[in-house]
């Protein structure tokens, strides 16, 4: 094995960090198969994944401190969540309703991500509300004089809604220490981005804020990493926030309700599919003497057998009582 | 004790607590300033801008933004400068702060106080006039509170500022400066939820809450002094959760209910009201559970005539309550 110190585009990253980056992206893609695969079992109503996404959620969540900064997610953000610290059995637990969810006990749907502990902040299913919650963590870090950083993500639909302007806006006014991430996957559904948004790259729009923005080729989680960790030290510094547009492609449907068929050609995913970040950055791996083909097949029947073992736990964990429907409604004091 | 208006009050009530946590503060439209109608006044130079904070013309932000503080430690009171411009916050209320309790199973919560002023009688249009009470005490999640007098404004914002709930307090803004009351120089507060009988009376209960309370205290007296029925005025003070109990008791007394809200009619709050005593006191009712309020039109035209003949006021609540005496 080479040290990977001296590979140009690893960003610092040591050997293990960044096959802890892979595992993690196959983790994701894992927990996102299952949960579909689940629903067309008839196990689960709905789900929502991000296949697809791993390098843009994994890149960005990786340099963030977990349990100390902030994540604001959004619905698509099984690989945020388990960077963050968030296990498969967690994700399958809410997949599944269970008792034991901790993001909500079954009350939100699947990949509402939320976690006190590590600061991950439970989300509703308008698009974009959670914006400017983001903006108002990061004022309170700021009020509070803590370094914390927050970061939001929304998709590319999410940046046309009045609360991003408003939260991007706030945060330029205050200088907070927050950073939006866009997922621009090209469709909110059915809606190609040149139906959203006139122009080439979202990210310009940081201009029009007072902080920069930059656009990013989402499927390399090492370029994608290597923005984030710039913007979450600029944050950290007190030097404001970061718009960070990520350019990458579902490679499933919007939600388990939806077929991409009608508004995608199956050209189009295919081309994508080849751009797959997983393989990708396996190649890197390969390619730089990081791990050789047994060591990532291992990773893989890892990631197999973490999710298998989820699997059961969540299904055989029991459902939550009805009665309980009634609880929580205010903080009882 | 010194006598103070509304508007003092909640002055004193935002400012006392400020000093009292350090984690409260004030954010909206020109609060810096001291606000449109004064109830930031001198904040800025006590505590600085940091907590008595300008914001954008943003009100979605406004709301939105004060959640995401609660959740890191502050506890945010966002001005909307007039209950009408509530609406744009209208998702950020109704998705996040009523529901993010609920929807984490109990583990996140949200300590904001929506303040804004609410209610018409000042020529305000359609736009500086609208009650939205209904709105939100529809929506389980959140307290709704409505204050039209000096001493319950400071009492019941106290508490409001201290729930570990998200509160929508609504002050009417007829009610700013139209009346004193003595004010204990000590801290109080009111319960959230508590009714308060402003008269005593035997033959009617008369429900209401707001600018209303006033109006109908003085009908009461006219209808008195006339040597006409004795009227029960309960003011309900907090919409969401409401005081069924006192009223369900006023009302077995008297054995008639008269509801008297600023809003539409229908679908106003005080058709929940008068659901409630229907159904749970049907067996001491002794004429029909009565209301007025306003028609359904929009609240309220700007012109002083329209206004005046579109709002409830102690005439026509008196003649309702002769009406019901009669029955
Ligand atoms: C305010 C609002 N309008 C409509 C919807 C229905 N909806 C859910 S997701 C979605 C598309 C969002 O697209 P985008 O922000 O690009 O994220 P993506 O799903 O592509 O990751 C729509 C229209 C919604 N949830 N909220």
């Amino acid at each position: 094995m080479v040290s990977v110190k001296e590979i140009q585009g690893a960003a610092g990253l040591s050997g293990d960090q960044l096959l802890d980056i892979y595992y993690k992206m196959l983790l994701a893609r894992t927990v996102g198969q299952r949960e579909r695969m689940l629903n067309r079992m008839g196990k689960g109503p709905f789900a929502v994944t991000g296949e697809g996404h791993e390098a843009t959620q994994v890149g960005t969540a990786f340099p963030l401190k977990p349990g100390y900064d902030w994540v604001v997610p959004y619905y698509r953000d099984i690989g945020v969540a388990l960077t963050i610290g968030q296990s498969p059995r967690d994700l399958l637990l809410a997949h599944l309703s269970r008792a034991d969810d901790i993001s909500s006990g079954g009350r939100n749907m699947p990949s509402h991500f939320s976690d006190p502990h590590l600061r991950i902040v439970s989300g509703s299913a308008p698009v974009a509300t959670h914006l400017p919650h983001g903006a108002g963590i990061a004022l309170a870090s700021k009020l509070r004089g803590l370094d914390e950083v927050t970061i939001v993500y929304t998709g590319d639909g999410g940046t046309s809604t009045g609360d991003c302007h408003e939260a991007m806006n706030f945060a330029g006014v205050h200088k907070l220490a927050v950073i939006f991430v866009i997922e621009n996957n090209q469709y909110a559904i059915s809606v190609p981005t040149r139906k959203q948004f006139a122009v080439e790259d979202v990210s310009t729009r940081a201009e029009g804020y007072g902080f920069p923005g930059v656009t990013v080729d989402g499927n390399d989680v090492l370029a994608v990493y290597a923005a984030a960790k710039d913007a979450i030290e600029r944050a950290r510094r007190g030097d404001g926030a970061t718009l960070i547009e990520a350019k990458t492609y579902r490679l499933v449907p919007h939600t388990s309700d939806d077929d991409d068929r009608r508004y995608r050609s199956r050209e189009e995913v295919e081309q994508w599919t080849a751009r797959d970040p997983l393989v990708r950055y396996r190649g890197w791996l390969k390619e730089y003497n990081v791990a050789d083909e047994r060591k990532l097949d291992g990773l893989h029947e890892q990631a197999a057998r973490e999710v298998d073992e989820a699997t059961e736990e969540a299904e055989s964990a029991p459902t939550p009582k009805p009665e309980s429907a009634l609880t929580h409604v205010f903080v009882e004091d | 004790m010194p006598e103070k208006t509304m508007v003092e009050a909640i002055r004193d009530a935002m400012f006392e607590e400020m000093k009292r946590d350090d984690r409260v503060i004030v954010m909206g439209e020109d609060v810096g300033e001291g606000g449109v109608f004064r109830a930031t006044e001198g904040f800025v130079a006590e505590f600085g801008e940091d907590r008595c904070m300008d914001t954008p013309l943003a009100e979605s932000c406004i709301v939105g933004a004060a959640i995401g503080a609660s959740l890191n430690g502050i506890i945010p009171i966002a001005e909307i400068q007039f209950a009408d411009f509530s609406h744009p916050a209208f998702d950020q209320i109704v998705s996040e702060a009523a529901r993010l309790h609920y929807r984490s199973n109990g583990t996140w919560s949200c300590p904001i106080v929506v303040r804004t002023p609410y209610g018409s009688g000042i020529h305000g249009g359609p736009y500086h006039s609208q009650s939205i009470e209904a709105f939100y005490a529809h929506v389980p999640g959140l307290k709704v509170i409505c204050v039209a007098s000096p001493y319950d404004a400071k009492g019941l914002l106290k508490s409001a500022i201290r729930d570990p709930n998200p509160v929508i307090f609504l002050e009417h803004k007829k009610a700013y400066r139209a009346f004193r009351q003595d004010i204990p120089d000590e801290d109080y507060t009111i319960p959230i939820g508590q009714a308060e009988t402003k008269r005593e009376g035997t033959d009617i209960s008369l429900i209401t809450y707001g600018m209303m309370t006033h109006h109908s205290l003085k009908a009461a007296e006219t209808v008195e002094q006339e040597n006409g029925a004795s009227v029960e005025v309960i003011d309900l003070r907090t919409v969401s959760p409401w005081d069924k109990e006192r009223v369900l008791e006023s009302v077995k007394k008297t054995g008639k209910a008269l509801i008297v809200y600023e809003d539409n009619i229908t679908g106003g709050f005080g058709a929940e009201v008068a659901a409630t005593i229907a159904q749970d006191a049907f067996e001491y009712l002794d004429g029909p559970v009565t209301r007025v309020a306003s028609p359904d039109v929009p609240i309220s035209p700007y012109s002083g005539i329209l206004e005046e003949y579109i709002l409830p006021n102690p005439e026509k609540i008196a003649e309702a309550i002769r009406k019901l005496a009669a029955y």
